[in-house]
């Protein structure tokens, strides 16, 4: 593996646990979900950086944007 | 909130959503020659549902996105995929019977590092669309069904 193919996943990879210590950590729900659905697209983006292109649309299209919506209707039911 | 979302987020729906639409239908035509397939593209298309909801609510998308429209498509999906299969029962269950045949997806594949050509595949990219309209209308209709529920439940807490 080159050495920039390293340090790609290695920074990948730290900001998608920042991005996933703050969907824990923030108090407000919608930046939450926002930080779920960033690291979710990490995640993908780590997939085609792994040479699974499949599983990487397959994940930024569930995990990131049907999730993300779904978070978004359960967030519209609450009171504020 | 209910109801539509910022001018912003409105413009910019308005901008993206037919690109979107477009790209799930590429991948979808396309499953048999590049990474991505029937549940990719249908996925992504429903994404795109996804997306307009988010951005303009239940009430106005309903007359565009209709539950009982998208219960018909899951089902046609279901029934021509299985059809496909059986339809090679000629040979085995699942045989490729349009592959090589000469006409719509029946070209012979070259031999050897190619591009690629749309024309092939047989029942392979037929397959692909039964699955890429199931997943499409599956999907849109979870979604659409939660997004419902969610301004019942608001509604009725205002009161």
């Amino acid at each position: 593996m080159s050495p920039l193919l390293s340090i790609a996943h290695i920074v990948v990879l730290v900001i998608m646990i920042v991005a996933a210590i703050l969907a824990v950590v923030l108090r407000d729900l919608l930046s939450s979900v926002i930080a779920l659905a960033a690291a979710s697209l990490l995640l993908a983006l780590e997939y085609y950086l792994l040479h699974a292109p499949d599983v990487a649309i397959a994940e930024a299209g569930i995990g990131a944007a049907l999730t993300m919506a779904i978070y978004i209707f359960a967030i519209r039911a609450t009171k504020k | 909130m209910i109801g539509g979302m910022s001018r912003i987020v409105r413009t910019m729906t308005t901008l993206i959503f037919g690109f979107i639409m477009v790209y799930g239908f590429y991948v979808i035509a396309h499953g048999h020659l590049s990474p991505g397939g029937g549940f990719q593209g249908g996925a992504i298309v429903a994404s795109a549902f996804a997306l307009l909801l988010v951005t303009y609510g239940t009430s106005q998308i309903q007359s565009f996105l209709s539950k009982d429209l998208l219960s018909i498509l899951e089902s046609t999906g279901l029934v021509l995929f299985i059809t496909f299969a059986f339809l090679g029962l000629g040979a085995t269950f699942f045989y490729n019977f349009v592959s090589n045949s000469g006409g719509l997806f029946g070209t012979p594949s070259a031999i050897g590092v190619n591009p690629g050509d749309l024309n092939t595949g047989g029942t392979i990219t037929l397959m692909n669309m039964a699955v890429g309209l199931e997943v499409l209308a599956a999907l849109g209709v979870i979604v659409l069904t939660m997004s419902v529920a969610s301004e019942t439940i608001h509604k009725k807490e205002k009161q």
